[in-house]
C-alpha cells in the first residue's frame, strides 16, 4: 500500500472535514438511483418472447447481411467485388456476369451467413451503398441448409 | 408486565384455560415459536424478491418476472431447488464446526426478533433490559460468520470472515452508542416503553423529537448497522468481486439458505429496531389533526409496524444499489475517525439537552 504522505495538524484537520463535506456526493448518487427507481419508463430491458411483435431493434443494430433494393426490386451493385475483399472469411462471392451489352453486371450475390461475423466491414467497403445490415436477429436454423444465400434478386444494372 | 396498559391476551387466554400450567407454559413457547418462525421465513421469503425488485429497477432492468405474475413465486422455487441441493463440506473442512456456523449465525436474530413489541400485546417477551440484550445478541452472530469462515478450509472464506470480525466488532461499538443515545432520551432500555414514549403526533418520534440531533443520529443508526449487517456499501465480509463470496464460499443448498436466510432476517430484525427507536414502533402515524388522526388510528398497529419496517427495509436496499464499497482501512478510518468521535458528540449533547429540558422522556 502507498504510504500517505506526512502532514501538519492542520492539513489533516482541513483534509478531514474536507471529505465529510465530500460525502454530499452521496446524496447525489442517492437522487439519481431513487430517479431511477421512480420512472419505471426509464427500463430498458426488453421480454423478448412475449413482446416479438412490438419489438423494434435499433438503428445501430447489425443483423444479416442484406441488399439495398428500391421498389422495383433493382439494387445498386456493379459487381465490383470490394465487399468479397474486405470480407475476412470468405463469407461473401460476388458472381459476375455480362449483360446484353457486354458489360460485366452482378450475376449473383452468394451470401455465407454460417462463417458470417456479422462485422459488417463488406458494408463500409462498398462504394455505392448498395449493401446494409439489417434488424434480422432470429437467424438460426436447425440445419445448414438455409445459410448460403443469393442476395440478390435480380441481376445488376451497372 | 411494566405498565398496566399492556396485556398478555394470548398468554393469559391459554393460562387461564388450560388445567396444567406446565402444559399452558408449553402451548405458549409452542405459539411464540411459531409465530417468530412465520416473520422470520415469511419476511426473508418477501425480501429476497424485493431485494431483486429494488435492485433491477434501480439499475434501468426488470428483475424476475416470469413465474407468476411480476415473478412474484420466483423466490418459491428458489426455494424448492436449495432444499433439493445436496450439502456437502469441502475436502479436509471442519465437518462439525462447518455445519455449526449456519445454526450458530441465524440464532442472533431469531432472539433479537423475540423481543420485538410488533404491536401493544403482540411481542414474545417484553424485557426490561431489551436495548443491552440486544447489542449482546447481536454480537453473538459474528461468530456463526468467523466459524464458517474458519471451518472451511479456504483462503477467500478465512480473510473474509476475519475482515468480517474486525468490521462487526469496530462496528458494534457506535451501534451500541446509538442506541444507548435512544436509551438515554427515553429513559428506559425495554422496547416496548421505548415505542410508547414516543406517542404523540409525528414530531414526537425520536427521529425528531430530538431537536436536529434526532435525524443526525438516525443518520449515524444507518451507516453503523449497514456495517453490522454486513451489506453493501460494507460487505467486505463478502466481497463477491474480491473474494468469492467471503465466509460462505464453500457453503451450498440449505447450509447456503440459511446463511441467506440470516442476512434477511437481520435486515428485518435490524429495521424493527430502527422502526422502534427512531420511527415511533407500532404508532400510527399521526399530524396532530384530529379527523385524519381518528382515521389513520383505526389501521391495526402491527399493520403499521411491518409498513414503517418495510420503509426501512426500501431504505437499506436503496443504500445497497447505489453506494460503492469503501477498502479495508477506509471502513475503519470511518468507524474510528469519523463515527465514534460523532456519536460520542451526540451522547454529550443529548445528556445536555435533557438537561435542559429540551428533551422531555
Amino acid at each position: 500500500m502507498k504510504k500517505e504522505e506526512q502532514l501538519t495538524t492542520k492539513a489533516y484537520i482541513k483534509r478531514y472535514f474536507q471529505r465529510i463535506c465530500q460525502s454530499w456526493s452521496l446524496i447525489q448518487g442517492l437522487t439519481v438511483t431513487l430517479r431511477y427507481f421512480f420512472q419505471p419508463s426509464r427500463i430498458v430491458t426488453e421480454q423478448y418472447p412475449e413482446n416479438k411483435k412490438t419489438l423494434k431493434m435499433h438503428d445501430r443494430f447489425r443483423g444479416r447481411l442484406e441488399m439495398i433494393e428500391d421498389e422495383n426490386g433493382e439494387n445498386k451493385c456493379t459487381a465490383c467485388s470490394l465487399c468479397e475483399k474486405a470480407c475476412l472469411n470468405g463469407s461473401i462471392n460476388v458472381l459476375s456476369t455480362k449483360n446484353i451489352a457486354g458489360k460485366k453486371v452482378l450475376g449473383r450475390y452468394l451470401y455465407r451467413l454460417d462463417t458470417c461475423t456479422l462485422c459488417s466491414l463488406c458494408v463500409e467497403a462498398c462504394p455505392f451503398d448498395a449493401i446494409r445490415m439489417n434488424q434480422d436477429f432470429e437467424l438460426s436454423r436447425t440445419t445448414r441448409k438455409g445459410f448460403e444465400m443469393i442476395l440478390n434478386k435480380k441481376e445488376g444494372r451497372g | 408486565m411494566m405498565t398496566p396498559s399492556i396485556t398478555h391476551p394470548i398468554g393469559d387466554f391459554i393460562r387461564a384455560n388450560v388445567p396444567i400450567p406446565e402444559l399452558a407454559y408449553l402451548i405458549n413457547a409452542i405459539i411464540c415459536i411459531v409465530a417468530i418462525c412465520t416473520v422470520a421465513f415469511g419476511a426473508a421469503m418477501v425480501l429476497v424478491y424485493m431485494e431483486r425488485k429494488v435492485c433491477a429497477h434501480v439499475q434501468c432492468r426488470l428483475g424476475p418476472m416470469r413465474l407468476g405474475p411480476h415473478g412474484c413465486i420466483q423466490t418459491v422455487a428458489d426455494t424448492i431447488k436449495l432444499f433439493f441441493k445436496e450439502v456437502y463440506a469441502p475436502n479436509g473442512a471442519d465437518k462439525f464446526l462447518f455445519y455449526l456456523a449456519p445454526m450458530v449465525l441465524l440464532t442472533a436474530p431469531f432472539m433479537c426478533l423475540s423481543m420485538i413489541p410488533f404491536d401493544h400485546n403482540l411481542q414474545v417477551a417484553d424485557i426490561s433490559v431489551g436495548i443491552p440484550l440486544i447489542i449482546a445478541v447481536n454480537g453473538f452472530g459474528i461468530l456463526g460468520i468467523l466459524l464458517g469462515g474458519w471451518a472451511s478450509n479456504n483462503k477467500y472464506s478465512l480473510l473474509g470472515s476475519l475482515r468480517s470480525g474486525a468490521q462487526m466488532i469496530s462496528y458494534e461499538i457506535s451501534y451500541a452508542m446509538i442506541l444507548l443515545f435512544v436509551v438515554m432520551m427515553s429513559g428506559s432500555c425495554s422496547l416496548q416503553e421505548i415505542t410508547l414514549s414516543q406517542s404523540g403526533n409525528l414530531f414526537d418520534w425520536w427521529i425528531f423529537k430530538a431537536p436536529g440531533i434526532g435525524f443526525l443520529a438516525f443518520i449515524m443508526f444507518l451507516i453503523s448497522s449497514t456495517a453490522e449487517l454486513n451489506r453493501a456499501p460494507f460487505d467486505i465480509a463478502e466481497a463477491e468481486q474480491e473474494l468469492t463470496g467471503g465466509y460462505h464460499t464453500e457453503y451450498n443448498g440449505l447450509a447456503f439458505a440459511m446463511f441467506y436466510l440470516a442476512e434477511y432476517i437481520n435486515l428485518v430484525t435490524t429495521s424493527a429496531i430502527a422502526t422502534v427507536c427512531f420511527l415511533g414502533g407500532y404508532l400510527p402515524l399521526s399530524f396532530g389533526y384530529a379527523p385524519v388522526d381518528h382515521v389513520l388510528a383505526i389501521i391495526p398497529g402491527f399493520i403499521w409496524f411491518f409498513g414503517k419496517v418495510f420503509v426501512m427495509i426500501w431504505v437499506y436496499m436503496m443504500l445497497r444499489w447505489t453506494f460503492v464499497r469503501p477498502r479495508v482501512d477506509q471502513l475503519m478510518g470511518l468507524e474510528w475517525k469519523f463515527l465514534l468521535p460523532v456519536n460520542l458528540l451526540l451522547l454529550a449533547l443529548g445528556a445536555i439537552f435533557i438537561s435542559l429540558g429540551w428533551i422531555v422522556p
